[in-house]
């Protein structure tokens, strides 16, 4: 009796992960190689002298001339031919050095260094609000499908999903700094500087969010085991905790991966609207000013980012649902 | 009902006034903080007024007094005394020496920067004068001193290799913070030299988006802002707690003309394109503002290079369509443009760095099919119009030019026109052209130090430049700045060297 109960018993959460771990790992590698390889690709054959343009990233529009941009490709050694660039790139990566700007001439980790952190920062607060906002809606609406608030919320989270995160902004912008005189319009340094920016990214998110958590929590609300857990006596509240809520978090906390890509592209957009100095903004100017190493850097970081984020949803996962660990 | 205390009406009734001596001035403009040198961010660091030049300007625009209190060429021209003011100390405390301007300085030529036009052969320190050798006479100089890419810093602010790795300057307000590409944050300096600046502390943020700037002057969050969309200028100007400020800049758009193309080496085929832009047209609907129309190539702000030239008498369509015909021009069939079967056909190259250049030509395209000459336009990269250039492939090119980057255009006009008789022209300017006299006058402004024969030498070169149009003008560019109506004393300077924020103070 014993035995067979034991056979039973779930798997603890640990069992699987280190193949999974070891997967995402070189998962992490190939796209380092990947975007580094495909972003020197591509900046090298945008069209346009790089010299000039790295020329006018540093000394401004007004200076450059064909003497400051052949200081720049004498000094950055631009007229050497691209591959051995490319090995050289490659070589240093492998010191995990990603080199220094080349409009700045700061060391590009150092630049990394202090944008993620405001990219983390808002990328967390909009995931924080997202979550607090999105799911117990959709959970909600789930337990009555086709009721007025599953309605609702519908009409809302396609427009809102609709809407390009620029506009979201400007409107955020509208209410709250301008008409309400709440919060400020951009800028950074105080915590109100973030809250905007982070509403932004999160409505968006929310409105997919809330809509997965709606058709997850329909599902198991229509299901034959929910339907049991209150015919066995429990009431509505504890069906919803023991029998509902796990169930019904799975695929939210998978969809989040999804929703990662999303977060990323809206940085970029978010971070430009709102002048906040994150990896976004600094990518969008990069790639104007024809920064080879920064442009590396950033999407480095950013594939490495998504790899990261969805090892993690992918540990939620594994830790929910226990289906997955054997 | 319950009284609040007496105490915190008190307080309310004094915390306007309290508000008003260190209220913080937060300044929003859309260029970003590439670092600490001034070859590259130093216009931020003068325009915050932390650092300083040996030369300023005065409010004409006209080089004035700064770090260096007077100046005086050496009899053949070829050795400038710089004079340093007394008293002057750094923000680290340590005392501003010709040795440690020297020093700067030197900094300053090794890099790309404003000190390439002259023909600096040395720059050493002698007692309390900063001594320029030259290697032929350069009258302008004093003008390229007052460029922000020499900007005199502490002997502290720069590493073993010249680095600056520390923006430790003289003026008025001193580096409390800075956070690359965006913000800087400044205050007072007490021991500056010169008159103390009324407000105590001051911010500047880069933010790229129009639409935020603009948003950010209506909400309150930004006391100066400066670049304002034509489109949200309207909506500004009604706000009562703004006033609008608006100052045109000496950077032009122009056409640059390859003198040498066979449909363009005659001075009256330049003529009549010039003749048949509708300046007006372009500046008020395209770029909003109808005093934009440039019938020259130097606004007013340069002085005597400003003829003063009405911009709606610079076209004319007649004697546009009659000067054509004088070089066998007749219009074929379909309207456009022949001579021995080949039609009137070009290529204009512009660029998208300037969102304004690609609508100017569109509308230059439409202009000139009036008068039947067919223009493609060609949307590139900026560096495509100097590549053109040299490689003789460029026809027209639309491009912005500042000729006001120092107080004298001299510098930028020699990169432009040149007097090489082997290199003509430059990457911005003329293109296959040349002219002796206007070579010669351009070299009699490097050696003439008399205003007055400057002066009429510069009015000279104007004109000429206006009847031969080896660059054709077409607009000017504005500074505009949204400003807290409580701020006093604010003006913009036409040659953005300084956001005067040391003359503003918060009104009662």
């Amino acid at each position: 009796m014993s035995v067979a109960l034991a056979s039973r018993a779930t798997p603890r959460w640990t069992a699987g992960l280190g193949g999974l771990l070891l997967q995402r790992l070189f998962q992490a590698g190939l796209v380092a190689w990947m975007v580094g390889t495909l972003t020197f690709v591509l900046t090298r054959s945008l069209p346009g002298d790089m010299a000039y343009r790295i020329a006018a990233g540093r000394y401004g529009h007004d200076m450059v001339n064909t003497s400051a941009a052949e200081a720049v490709r004498t000094e950055l050694a631009l007229d050497q031919p691209a591959l051995g660039a490319y090995f050289g790139w490659l070589w240093d990566l492998v010191q995990f050095d990603l080199g220094r700007s080349l409009v700045s001439g700061e060391p590009v980790m150092a630049e990394l260094w202090h944008q993620l952190g405001h990219s983390l920062g808002l990328a967390a607060m909009a995931v924080l609000l997202s979550l607090l906002l999105g799911p117990p809606l959709g959970l909600i609406a789930g337990l009555k499908p086709n009721g007025w608030l599953d309605r609702v919320s519908e009409v809302a989270a396609s427009v809102l999903r609709a809407l390009p995160p620029f506009a979201v902004g400007l409107l955020l912008i509208l209410i709250f700094s301008v008409s309400l005189g709440w919060l400020p319009a951009a800028g950074h340094g105080r915590g109100a500087h973030g809250v905007l920016p982070a509403l932004t990214l999160a409505l968006a998110l929310a409105a997919i969010s809330s809509r997965v958590a709606r058709n997850a929590m329909a599902d198991v609300s229509q299901s034959a085991y929910y339907a049991f857990s209150r015919t066995k006596g429990l009431n509505e509240r504890l069906s919803f905790l023991r029998h509902g809520l796990r169930n019904a978090a799975v695929p939210v906390v998978a969809y989040l991966g999804v929703q990662f890509v999303y977060l990323i592209e809206g940085v970029m957009v978010v971070e430009t609207l709102f002048a906040w100095p994150g990896i976004g903004h600094a990518l969008v100017h990069a790639i104007v000013a024809r920064d080879v190493p920064m442009i590396q850097g950033t999407a480095l970081v950013m594939g490495l980012m998504f790899v990261a984020l969805n090892t993690v949803v992918d540990l939620l996962c594994h830790w929910l649902d226990p289906r997955r660990r054997i | 009902m319950v009284r609040p205390p007496r105490s915190l009406l008190l307080a309310l009734a004094l915390l306007p006034l309290s508000a008003a001596a260190d209220r913080p001035l937060s300044v929003v403009a859309p260029w970003e903080i590439t670092g600490a040198d001034p070859s590259t961010a130093g216009y931020v660091y003068a325009r915050m007024r932390v650092a300083e030049t040996l030369v300023d300007t005065d409010a004409d625009g006209q080089p004035a007094p700064g770090l260096a209190g007077s100046w005086q060429p050496g009899d053949d021209g070829l050795t400038w005394r710089f004079a340093l003011r007394d008293d002057v100390t750094f923000h680290d405390g340590s005392p501003l020496t010709a040795q440690a301007a020297a020093t700067s300085l030197q900094h300053a030529q090794a890099k790309p920067g404003m000190l390439d036009s002259a023909p600096i052969a040395a720059i050493e320190a002698e007692g309390d004068e900063v001594v320029i050798r030259l290697d032929s006479p350069f009258a302008p100089l004093p003008a390229l001193l007052a460029h922000s890419s020499t900007l005199v810093l502490a002997p502290g602010a720069f590493d073993d290799e010249g680095r600056v790795t520390k923006v430790i300057g003289t003026g008025p307000y001193r580096v409390k913070s800075v956070a690359p590409p965006q913000r800087l944050e400044v205050e007072r300096f007490d021991d500056y030299w010169g008159e103390a600046p009324a407000i105590d502390s001051a911010s500047y943020l880069a933010v790229g988006r129009g639409e935020t700037r603009a948003l950010m002057a209506e909400s309150g969050d930004a006391d100066v802002v400066f670049t304002l969309e034509p489109a949200s200028r309207a909506r500004l100007a009604r706000d009562d707690r703004l006033t609008l400020h608006a100052e045109p800049l000496p950077r032009t758009i122009v056409l640059k003309v390859n003198a040498e193309h066979p449909l363009l080496e005659d001075e009256r085929a330049r003529q009549a394109l010039s003749l048949a832009i509708d300046r007006g047209g372009i500046a008020a609907g395209l770029l909003r503002n109808p005093e934009a129309a440039a019938a020259e190539l130097f606004p007013a702000s340069l002085g005597p290079w400003h003829l003063g030239l009405d911009a709606g008498e610079a076209q004319d369509l007649e004697r546009a369509r009659e000067l054509l015909a004088e070089l066998g021009w007749q219009a074929n069939g379909s309207g456009v443009l022949e001579r021995n079967g080949e039609p009137f056909e070009l290529t204009l190259r512009t660029f998208s760095d300037r969102p304004e250049l690609p609508l100017v030509a569109t509308a230059l395209q439409d202009q000139w099919r009036e008068i039947g000459v067919a223009l493609e336009v060609a949307v590139g990269n900026a560096s495509e119009i100097p590549s053109g250039h040299r490689d003789g492939s460029l026809e027209l090119g639309l491009m912005a030019r500042n000729y006001g980057l120092v107080p004298d255009p001299l510098g930028t006009l020699l990169d432009d026109f040149g007097t090489d008789p082997e290199a003509m022209g430059g990457d911005w300017g003329a293109m296959g052209w040349r002219d002796d006299d206007l070579a010669s006058w351009l070299d009699t402004l490097r050696q003439e130090a008399d205003s007055a024969a400057r002066g009429e030498l510069a009015g000279r070169v104007a004109h000429r430049l206006n009847e031969a149009m080896p660059v054709v003008p077409v607009a000017w560019y504005q500074q505009t700045a949204a400003v807290d109506a409580e701020l006093e004393g604010f003006s913009i300077d036409p040659l953005e060297r300084s956001y005067r924020i040391d003359e503003l103070r918060w009104g009662e």
